[in-house]
């Protein structure tokens, strides 16, 4: 930066004379506006942001548009947090960093490290110097305390830019004084203000002087796009070095006094409950063995290491009640799904007309983490303490304190950085559990779910099936309509809340269409949009069964919603004897997920001729204020779908693949890229190898030898990320993005190699490839040959 | 209670537990050794991937009774030392191509690319596509692609 533009900046900071808060020109949405935010009171320099709303540009669309195009759950998540984010705060500390709590949880998806170079950008100051922590639950905070829905920058990036900006503005008024020149002589670089005779003083000489006793109102203008030097260039994770080096803590590692090893033996079938441990005497002499209690859940044990947890919970001999779907399996809850499906509101073919109708299903897949579910839990008379991964924290303290018999106040909640998420994480499941075991025994402890817990009582995305019907005319298409019919996803990790609160300040059309929707429905509709031009378009969702653990799985619904529908695109393609790629150019609605196609199309060379059973996909999806698109090309030959890995699903490779992504503007071109990648891996193993069997009550996988998501061996070799400018500057989200073009780009190019359209996913579902562990007891013996595979 | 003793991470230490508890545990909670992960304690993710003079090992499947007295067991945090330096090459590698999103699996990861590294070096040839296929270590996060990309950059830099 210039001094002269610092000088221009500086100047207008001061004598905002743009600042009538109507916005700017030229491509940024938020141009020269003003903000208003605070200079907290206290000793060292603190600055806090409150913001007017983000200015939404009206969508203005030919046909009707469904409802996301006007106002989507990025929207729903941003207006919920806009009240109280007037209490995002920064400080300028003594040694010259800034430190700013994030009221997000990270989960490996990057947000410390693009937090710290928002701020890094509008403080001038170095990203290392920039210190980002989690902030524990802050029940203040109200609703604007849940990660989810790809939404944190979304949401975040305009109020904790405000809060820097007002850091930097208190900082040079205070400088103008120690360097005795008006501020618009100043320049700031790198943590240091500089006068015209070249004198600097320091960010952190001046954290103290530029505090003020009194909270006051200010007001400032943020940085124009041409003046940042951070935001947009590739940047390494801020948590590399630790995560490479082991030192990186996790909510396990922590060494909290007291907190010893703790499991809980669990139910053979899905959700039963203990009646009673027959020998309790036996157990409590185990080696290693502290204190055995029942809860609600199962026998809990606390013991010296986590090995002798699992010896001695496989030493249990435990009366079971019943479970919540005993006798039970996929094809009976397949069949409540049947029943439960509603109506095509298109009934008959007009007689020109082309109908195609088709019909999918996808399985149970499980969200589970690598870090299994844990929580440290230290509960006492009169408080508690927990420590975890959470995602929603203030809804985990809430739910805390009711299981424990305490006021909200009473209990403090620490937001740990998660070993991922994936959506497992916006429950609080361990933490309360750990919480009602800490209190019944009176001893810290330090709880971690078996790996077989996850798949057999944890949550899952639950099964859905997917209706499609297209109606096409000629070369048009006169109607498309898509009905998902789903076990219940459960939202009571307060998006649910959110919603109610906010949908009243929704524009006042989209309030009206969602008025009366539950809580899932609402979510698929504000967050399924189909960006082609089919004439009449509905996409409609019904559940059914709510006796199932449920939770949103990175991406929700769009994974699965995606995959039927570009199937059927490509089947539409076919009748209208039209390539794939030309019939989406043909209908696609939008250009920013035209531009997504048309880059994929030729970095992938789309249409380059494929051997025999080999062939190329493409697809597209559009949420999270962008748009994604993906090609691959899959190897179907048996040579490979045979090939031998042991003890391995191997099947169908992914060779190639192609993706571009619009996010917006990007923050982190190098996280957004690995969140691309990570969003592939998702997609390939939905599609092709991930899934859970229910069998008369209970599901049969139990570790990762079971449950099969993508690994090296299904990777493909090739995987270029390509991303969009768009010249907005409105940060879409990542998380969650490449996620559904992914999972529907492979069923496309699958469905293509071999000739047929698959109907159930993944597409591996129907056999099952490995032998059950065993259900009592409920975790597999640890081995003791590992000296034998040593390498 | 039985004493059992190995070498960690270049020093000899000894813990008093029964011969059967497995390595991860001894390391984790008794010695509060946190590098190797847990992720499913039947040697499937390999999340807890460490080296047992010099050879890749998963320690949630060894019995601590089974370890002698001379067994040198290394984790990632005895890493740097095996070469020397602050980092071990492979670990350079991993930050210079930003590969950890959640970073769980990482430590395990990075133990199992050294060991594949040396591998094929006994073997007397060069690291292959087929070697990164086959390795076991699970990353829910699908960090696989810039893992493979390091692996080839750390084994290039390895001695």
């Amino acid at each position: 930066m210039s001094i002269a533009e610092t000088a221009t900046d500086a100047g207008n900071m001061h004598n905002p004379s743009s600042a009538d808060g109507t916005g700017g020109s030229g491509g940024s949405g938020l141009g020269r506006r003003s903000f208003l935010g605070y200079v907290v009171g206290g000793t060292t320099l603190v600055a806090a942001a409150e913001f007017a709303a983000t200015p939404r540009a009206d969508a203005v669309i030919p046909s009707a548009p469904q409802i996301p195009e006007l106002y989507d759950l990025e929207d729903l998540q941003t207006d919920a947090a806009l009240p109280t984010s007037a209490l995002i705060s920064v400080t300028i500390n003594k040694d010259g960093t800034a430190s700013f709590a994030i009221p997000r949880a990270e989960v490996g998806q990057g947000i410390t490290t693009s937090t710290a170079m928002i701020l890094a950008d509008e403080l001038d100051l170095p990203v290392s110097k920039v210190k980002v922590t989690l902030a524990p639950a802050r029940p203040e905070l109200l609703l604007n305390q849940l990660t989810g829905g790809s939404n944190t920058t979304v949401s975040t990036y305009t109020p904790i830019r405000v809060a820097a900006a007002i850091a930097r503005n208190a900082l040079l008024d205070a400088a103008a004084i120690e360097l005795g020149y008006a501020v618009a002589r100043l320049r700031t670089y790198e943590g240091l203000i500089e006068a015209p005779d070249g004198t600097t003083i320091s960010y952190g000489d001046l954290a103290d002087k530029a505090a003020s006793p009194q909270t006051k109102k200010v007001e400032v203008v943020l940085k124009e796009a041409k003046d940042r030097k951070v935001v947009g260039r590739p940047h390494n994770r801020d948590d590399a070095l630790a995560a490479v080096t082991g030192q990186k803590n996790f909510s396990m590692d922590l060494d909290v006094k007291g907190a010893l090893p703790t499991m809980v033996c669990r139910p053979p079938t899905l959700n039963g409950s203990p009646r009673r441990l027959k020998n309790r005497k036996k157990i409590k002499r185990m080696p290693g063995v502290k204190d055995v209690v029942k809860v609600n859940t199962g026998i809990a044990v606390r013991a010296r290491t986590f090995g002798q947890c699992i010896d001695a919970i496989r030493e249990m001999d435990v009366v079971w009640n019943k479970g919540s779907v005993e006798g039970e399996s996929d094809h009976t809850i397949l069949a409540g799904l049947k029943r439960a499906e509603i109506p095509m509101i298109v009934p008959n073919v007009p007689i020109l007309a082309d109908q195609i109708d088709a019909d999918f299903a996808f399985a149970f897949r499980s969200s589970a983490a690598l870090e299994p579910n844990c929580a440290i839990a230290d509960v006492r008379e009169d408080s508690a303490e927990i420590w975890a991964g959470l995602k929603v924290p203030i809804l985990a303290q809430q739910n805390i304190a009711q299981a424990v018999g305490l006021r909200q106040d009473q209990v403090k909640v620490n937001v740990i950085t998660s070993g991922g998420s994936f959506g497992h994480k916006l429950f609080s499941d361990a933490a309360i559990e750990a919480a009602k075991i800490s209190k019944k025994m009176k001893k810290p402890v330090r709880l971690m779910w078996h790996r077989a817990d996850e798949p057999r009582q944890g949550r899952l995305h639950p099964m859905v099936t997917s209706r499609v019907r297209a109606t096409m005319l000629g070369n048009e298409v006169l109607s498309f309509e898509q009905r998902n019919t789903s076990v219940v996803t459960d939202f009571s990790h307060g998006l649910g809340e959110i919603i109610t609160s906010t949908l009243d300040e929704a524009p006042t059309s989209v309030g009206k269409a969602l008025g009366g929707l539950a809580f899932s429905e609402t979510i698929f509709t504000l967050t399924q949009e189909l960006p082609y031009n089919f004439g009449a378009v509905t996409q409609l969702l019904s559940e059914t069964d709510g006796r199932f653990n449920t939770g949103s799985m990175r991406n929700i619904y769009s994974p699965d919603t995606a995959v039927a529908s570009e199937l059927v695109i490509d089947m539409m393609a076919k009748k209208m004897k039209m390539d794939p790629l030309e019939f989406r150019l043909k209908f696609i609605k939008d250009e920013r997920t035209r531009a997504c196609l048309e880059k994929v199309a030729e970095e992938g060379n789309w249409g380059r001729k494929m051997p025999a059973h080999r062939a190329q996909g493409i697809a597209v999806h559009k949420e999270y204020k962008g748009s994604t698109a993906v090609l691959v090309e899959i190897d179907t030959r048996p040579s490979t779908v045979n090939r031998k890995i042991r003890n391995a699903v191997t099947g169908p490779r992914v060779t190639k693949v192609v993706m571009a992504v619009d996010a917006g503007l990007v923050i982190n071109p190098r996280g957004l890229e690995a969140q691309m990648q990570g969003g592939f891996m998702d997609g390939l193993a939905l599609t092709l190898t991930s899934s859970c069997h229910l069998r008369n009550g209970k599901f049969l996988e139990a570790s990762w030898d079971n449950y099969f998501y993508t690994r090296q061996w299904n990777v493909p070799r090739k995987i270029d990320v390509h991303i969009m400018d768009p010249g907005v500057d409105q940060p879409g989200g990542a998380g969650e993005a490449g996620v559904p073009a992914s999972a529907a780009a492979v069923a496309c190019a699958y469905a293509r190699a071999v000739g047929k359209v698959p109907t159930a996913f993944p597409i591996n579902h129907g056999e099952i490839s490995f032998k059950p562990k065993t259900f009592v007891p409920p975790v597999p013996k640890s081995p003791t040959n590992g000296l034998k595979f040593t390498y | 209670m039985p004493k059992q003793t190995f070498i960690l991470n270049g020093k000899p230490v000894t813990v008093n537990v029964n011969d059967d508890v497995r390595v991860l545990w001894v390391l984790r909670d008794l010695l509060g050794v946190t590098g190797p992960k847990y992720g499913c304690g039947i040697n499937v993710c390999k999340a807890c991937t460490s080296h047992i003079n010099g050879k890749a090992f998963n320690p949630c499947s060894v019995k601590v009774g089974d370890l002698k007295k001379k067994d040198r067991v290394t984790t990632i945090e005895g890493l740097p030392d095996t070469v020397g330096k602050k980092l071990h090459p492979m670990q350079q590698a991993w930050i210079d191509r930003d590969v950890p999103q959640c970073g769980y699996c990482q430590p395990g990861q990075i133990m199992a690319a050294v060991a594949t590294v040396k591998k094929v070096r006994r073997e007397g040839r060069q690291l292959r596509e087929s070697d990164l296929d086959e390795i076991r270590n699970i990353c829910r996060c699908g960090t696989y692609a810039r893992i493979r990309e390091a692996v080839e950059e750390g084994a290039r830099n390895m001695r």
